[in-house]
């Protein structure tokens, strides 16, 4: 309880202040606009649709090329988890290549597909597929060989032993990096819809920049804030929730 | 031969027959003296560690008759673990081989489920979920698969916790579920790797008495791994006794004390005696070779 007083005192503080120095007016309206503006563009924004139609198109594009890479990485993960030649050769390069921020990947993306959904999606993939395959790594590694051996011992082999045992098992492992995979592939989603994609929230943010609207762009800006927090905290935190009643992680309440 | 796999009848009329178990069946074990369950021929296992070759097991020959309780008895790190494994299936031999009703085995398979030491528990399964594993492995239909691990559920006296995670169980409990799990896809053969060894005094009484109830409902060959003698003399048929590196088989003891028994009865008492000189010479021979290594 104390906690939410907390919270609900520090963000008034924070609207507070903001509405202050936006009445001083040390700066025109349309570069530090007051709160009330952008809420009102946040209410018009919805209300002509064209949020609604931004959201749908991040949210479908996120939701293949996040798809792709758990896909992609997991299937990476085992096999460099089991093949001691991919974990030498393959995995070196996927850990250097962690270095390399996502958006570096646009141009290739371009020249390869052209100003097309096939290179933001190439970019979604390669923002975000290195940290699911890493963390399927370690998951597959690090988890108890008794469970592949009971199994086994039962009867489980193949595609059976992988959907029953190992991916369950390495789940709580895998999970932090479907974690960041996904935080990543938000990211690099916005990243790259601001530099050309027609449509999306990040085209939505460099068109307030374009037309000089401060406010649309700091609505957009909370609400690619509250969709990666609104995800995080109902799909993951729930999913990790159960994870550890059901291990035992924490003590279940 | 058959015979030994449907003895659920005096269970059943406890429990409620299930529909898969003849309930015409006679209440008692039948030992099938023809032909051996398990058999073990000239058994070898060698380990390469870091440039040394390790004699692990050494040409054993062993046989088991259907419906038998064998317990295999040696110094730690004498190899008896390994050679469940070998019979599970899930590692293979130097040279030898391991038949099962005369075939031999190559690969793991339902007819022989081996209980590890840790168990082995998959923690995000649920208690019911967790014995009906193997059912569903081989492809059993849910129905059925749910009367069955509510049979075994009962059989262990774990329904009450059929919803419950692993990690609320006790140790005990936890020992029931991997128990259940194992009957559940109703194996010939039972391996068990010493099952009770973490457990304290009282639960292991308990589970003593109630594994000898169910082996005796069932009729299961059981082969049973632990380095506690009395343990061995308390539920064996037959004990065989291991030497230490390389594994082989010392001595084999017939266990002639009339069931149901007690860990505290003189005979097993005396039984196990007989077996723990043998077993101390083994046990001696062990340490002495691990203070050689040591200057």
């Amino acid at each position: 309880m104390k906690s939410v007083a907390r919270q609900t005192a520090f963000y008034a503080l924070i609207l507070g202040v903001w509405f202050l120095i936006a009445r001083l007016r040390i700066w025109p309206p349309y570069l530090f606009p007051p709160p009330q503006a952008v809420l009102q563009a946040l209410w018009a924004g919805f209300a002509d649709h064209s949020f609604w139609i931004a959201i749908a198109v991040s949210m479908k594009r996120i939701a293949i090329g996040y798809a792709l890479s758990v896909v992609i990485g997991i299937v990476l993960g085992l096999g460099m988890a089991t093949s001691k030649f991919l974990e030498q050769t393959l995995g070196g390069l996927m850990v250097s290549l962690q270095s390399l921020p996502s958006i570096c990947w646009l141009p290739m993306a371009v020249l390869w597909f052209g100003l097309s959904e096939k290179a933001i999606l190439f970019v979604v993939v390669m923002g975000s597929v290195l940290s699911v395959t890493i963390s399927m790594e370690t998951g597959r590694k690090q988890m108890p060989k008794i469970y592949a051996m009971a199994g086994r011992n039962l009867g489980a082999h193949g595609l059976k032993l992988f959907l029953f045992v190992l991916f369950p098992a390495s789940l709580p492992y895998l999970l932090t990096g479907l974690k960041q995979g996904w935080a990543f592939a938000w990211r690099s989603l916005i990243a790259g819809e601001m530099i050309f994609v027609s449509l999306g929230l990040g085209q939505l943010l460099m068109m307030g920049r374009d037309l000089n609207d401060m406010s649309q762009v700091i609505a957009v800006m909370i609400l690619i804030i509250a969709i990666g927090f609104l995800i995080d905290g109902l799909v993951f935190s729930s999913i990790e929730r159960r994870l550890q009643c059901k291990w035992g992680l924490t003590p279940a309440t | 031969m058959t015979a030994s796999f449907r003895p659920f009848a005096s269970m059943s009329d406890v429990l409620g027959a299930p529909a898969w178990v003849s309930a015409a069946a006679p209440a008692q074990r039948v030992v099938d003296e023809a032909i051996s369950k398990v058999c073990l021929q000239d058994i070898t296992l060698r380990y390469k560690t870091n440039g040394s070759e390790l004699l692990a097991l050494d040409r054993i020959n062993l046989q088991v008759k259907a419906g038998e309780f064998l317990c295999i008895v040696g110094p730690s790190g004498c190899g008896k673990s390994t050679l469940l494994h070998l019979i599970a299936g899930l590692q293979q031999p130097t040279s030898g081989t391991v038949l099962i009703d005369g075939q031999p085995v190559h690969a793991p398979g339902t007819d022989r489920i081996l209980i590890f030491q840790e168990l082995g528990l998959f923690p995000w399964l649920t208690v019911a979920q967790n014995v009906e594993f193997g059912v569903k492995m081989k492809g059993i239909p849910r129905a059925e698969r749910k009367l069955k691990a509510g049979y075994y559920l009962r059989l262990v006296q774990l329904s009450q916790f059929a919803e419950s995670c692993i990690h609320q169980l006790s140790g005990g409990m936890r020992q029931r579920v991997a128990l259940a799990r194992a009957l559940a896809t109703e194996p010939d053969v039972l391996l068990m790797d010493e099952p009770f060894a973490a457990l304290d005094a009282q639960t292991r009484d308990l589970l003593h008495d109630e594994l000898e109830r169910i082996w005796e409902e069932t009729g299961r060959t059981i082969i049973f791994v632990t380095h506690n003698v009395r343990e061995a003399a308390r539920l064996g048929d037959r004990v065989a006794l291991f030497t230490f590196r390389p594994g082989r088989i010392k001595r084999e003891i017939l266990v002639e004390v009339p069931r149901p028994r007690q860990m505290e009865d003189v005979n097993v008492t005396q039984c196990a005696k007989g077996i723990l000189d043998d077993l101390r010479e083994e046990i001696n021979k062990s340490l002495e070779q691990e203070y050689k290594l040591r200057p």
